[in-house]
């Protein structure tokens, strides 16, 4: 027994061996040369000979703290994750509501519809909404026009820019979410809902002390993994707004892409890669805190 | 008469719902096919007037488009594979597998998990370009090969294999290797198809990382290629859509194909959330 308990140690670790390889290289490694690249002035040239790098402390960190422009990036990225996911999770909870409605028809349809825009590519249709939103002749102004709204130039003007962003984030990642409700919606024991109704609660009586305390685990699931993806902005700007205008839609990311791969200073966007590290992890744990209160 | 009311509202902000879903898709396919400068028209046409597959001819002519779906494809199709394999038989190990050292894997990956990618990105660039695979398809799928979130659907896929199942296999005197191959393999291939599928879909649309690391216009994925194009011809809306369909087909197609496949992987997927 004894040599096949070994035998299966050196076969788990043999299967284990290809993935820990690559991950070890080409994720660990990077992590933690990342927190040292951080402390350092990496530049060009030390692109040319790494012996020009030299150690500087916290400076990077001093020097973003005094730069307004790290402050903006900062401050959209909150913008867009603050008012985007929140916004991602009501909707994606009411298609859910609506699709998993025990009178509705068509459901897979409905659910794959809803669903499509979440598997395109997020470039292409950056692209298109950035003519859905042309002033002059796109759609959205358009039908805006018939409510007798407008004409907003939705990319061009600083307040109505990262709006516009938001919306199109929205309309690509809610159908993800609301799937994640219709798996927590139809694990929810069919019995709560008969014994209300058998004690006279209304519907909404049902879904605020049903429905929404049983989505609990839900929403922190979906709650974690929306807010991790909405602080990652990067494509939307990249492509609709080049972080304009007036930088009013640069998020940390594109910041920390410019800093890096347009400036060369890889010391100083290494520092920008760690502070967004630290805001994501301190929006997983609150919102780890606030669940287990509210229980 | 109530819940036929309430049929037909609920149906109705469904078709609404729907419509805003689609309708984007749908004018980006209806754009594509217009004559050129239909597409900038006030007030906006939805449909063209004639049907013309000139922009999709220009784009494989003048424009090289065959060449960046090409890459894409391969980057691709060489992601998926590879991390199929390292994702299954280390998810295996990880569930089935008894050996020291196991928790401790387990739980360096999970913390693994709420690094973000663009974190390792910056030192990532220059190893490669250490190695030499900077502007090459294998520097493009490095991250891909092999992922922590892969490997855990894997495991919790493969924890439901029963161990009588193993063993009656180690009896017959099969080795490690034959089992994980002819026996693991067959038994989580649903996990498979849904894994592979996440796999393809999320390195075809991947547009960061590609940017990064393809600097030769030859090498651009078709998201790269197309985020340059729409700099040079942002007048050409009817040439810019038809480059977006051409992007965005493949993956839709799929998804239309497989979805139970998709829909049920990301449902499953949340279930232990």
């Amino acid at each position: 027994m004894a040599t096949v308990e070994r035998d299966s140690a050196r076969a788990a670790w043999l299967f284990l061996a290809p993935a820990l390889v690559v991950i070890g290289v080409f994720f660990f490694v990077p992590v933690l040369a990342a927190l040292a690249l951080s402390v350092t002035d990496y530049d060009l040239y030390a692109i040319a000979n790494p012996a020009n790098a030299q150690f500087v402390g916290l400076a990077n960190y001093a020097q973003l703290i005094r730069t307004p422009l790290f402050w903006t990036a900062l401050r959209n990225t909150f913008y867009f994750a603050g008012v985007g996911a929140p916004l991602s999770l009501l909707v994606a909870l009411a298609a859910a509501l609506l699709v998993n409605a025990k009178l509705v028809r068509f459901k897979g349809f409905f659910r794959a519809a809803y669903f499509a825009p979440f598997v395109t590519t997020l470039v292409a249709v950056a692209i298109v909404w950035k003519y859905l939103y042309q002033p002059q002749y796109g759609l959205i102004n358009a039908a805006l026009a018939q409510l007798g709204i407008g004409p907003i130039d939705w990319l061009g003007d600083p307040r109505w820019a990262m709006p516009a962003i938001i919306l199109l984030a929205v309309w690509r990642n809610f159908g993800y979410n609301m799937l994640i409700f219709i798996a927590g919606l139809q694990r929810i024991p069919a019995q709560l809902y008969e014994a209300a109704e058998l004690d006279g609660a209304g519907a909404w009586a049902r879904f605020r002390h049903i429905t929404l305390p049983q989505l609990a685990p839900t929403f922190l699931f979906v709650g974690v993994i929306t807010a991790i993806g909405f602080f990652q902005l990067f494509s939307e700007p990249y492509v609709m707004t080049g972080g304009g205008p007036l930088k009013s839609t640069l998020s940390m990311v594109l910041y920390m892409y410019e800093e890096g791969f347009r400036w060369w200073r890889l010391g100083s966007a290494a520092a920008i890669a760690f502070v967004l590290f630290a805001v994501i992890l301190a929006a997983t744990v609150l919102q780890l805190r606030v669940q287990r209160e509210t229980r | 008469m109530r819940p036929r009311l309430a049929r037909v509202l609920v149906h109705a902000a469904l078709g609404l719902g729907a419509a805003l879903s689609l309708l984007p898709l749908l004018w980006m396919v209806s754009a594509s096919l217009m004559p050129t400068g239909e597409a900038n028209t006030a007030p906006p046409r939805l449909l063209p007037s004639q049907v013309t597959f000139e922009h999709y001819a220009a784009l494989f002519t003048r424009l090289s488009l065959g060449r960046y779906f090409l890459n894409s494809t391969i980057v691709a199709v060489s992601a998926t594979l590879i991390s199929l394999l390292c994702n299954s038989m280390a998810g295996y190990a990880l569930a089935k597998l008894r050996f020291r050292g196991r928790e401790p894997v387990y739980r360096l990956l999970l913390a693994g998990l709420v690094v973000p990618a663009q974190v390792a990105m910056l030192p990532l660039f220059l190893e490669l370009r250490a190695l030499g695979l900077v502007n090459t398809y294998v520097g493009a799928f490095v991250p891909a090969m092999a992922t922590i979130l892969g490997i855990f659907l894997i495991r919790q896929y493969a924890l439901s294999i029963p161990d009588d199942l193993l063993d009656a296999a180690r009896l017959d005197g099969a080795g490690e290797f034959r089992l994980y191959w002819s026996i693991v393999l067959p038994t989580i291939r649903p996990i498979l198809a849904t894994l592979a599928l996440f796999t393809f879909l999320s390195t075809w649309n991947d547009f960061l990382w590609p940017l990064v690391v393809l600097s030769d216009d030859a090498k651009y994925t078709l998201p790269v290629a197309l985020a340059g194009l729409v700099g040079e011809h942002v007048q050409d809306t009817e040439l810019m859509m038809a480059g977006s369909v051409l992007t965005v087909l493949p993956v839709l197609l799929l998804f239309i194909l497989l979805q139970r496949h998709y829909i049920e992987g990301i449902m499953a997927g949340s279930a232990k959330g």
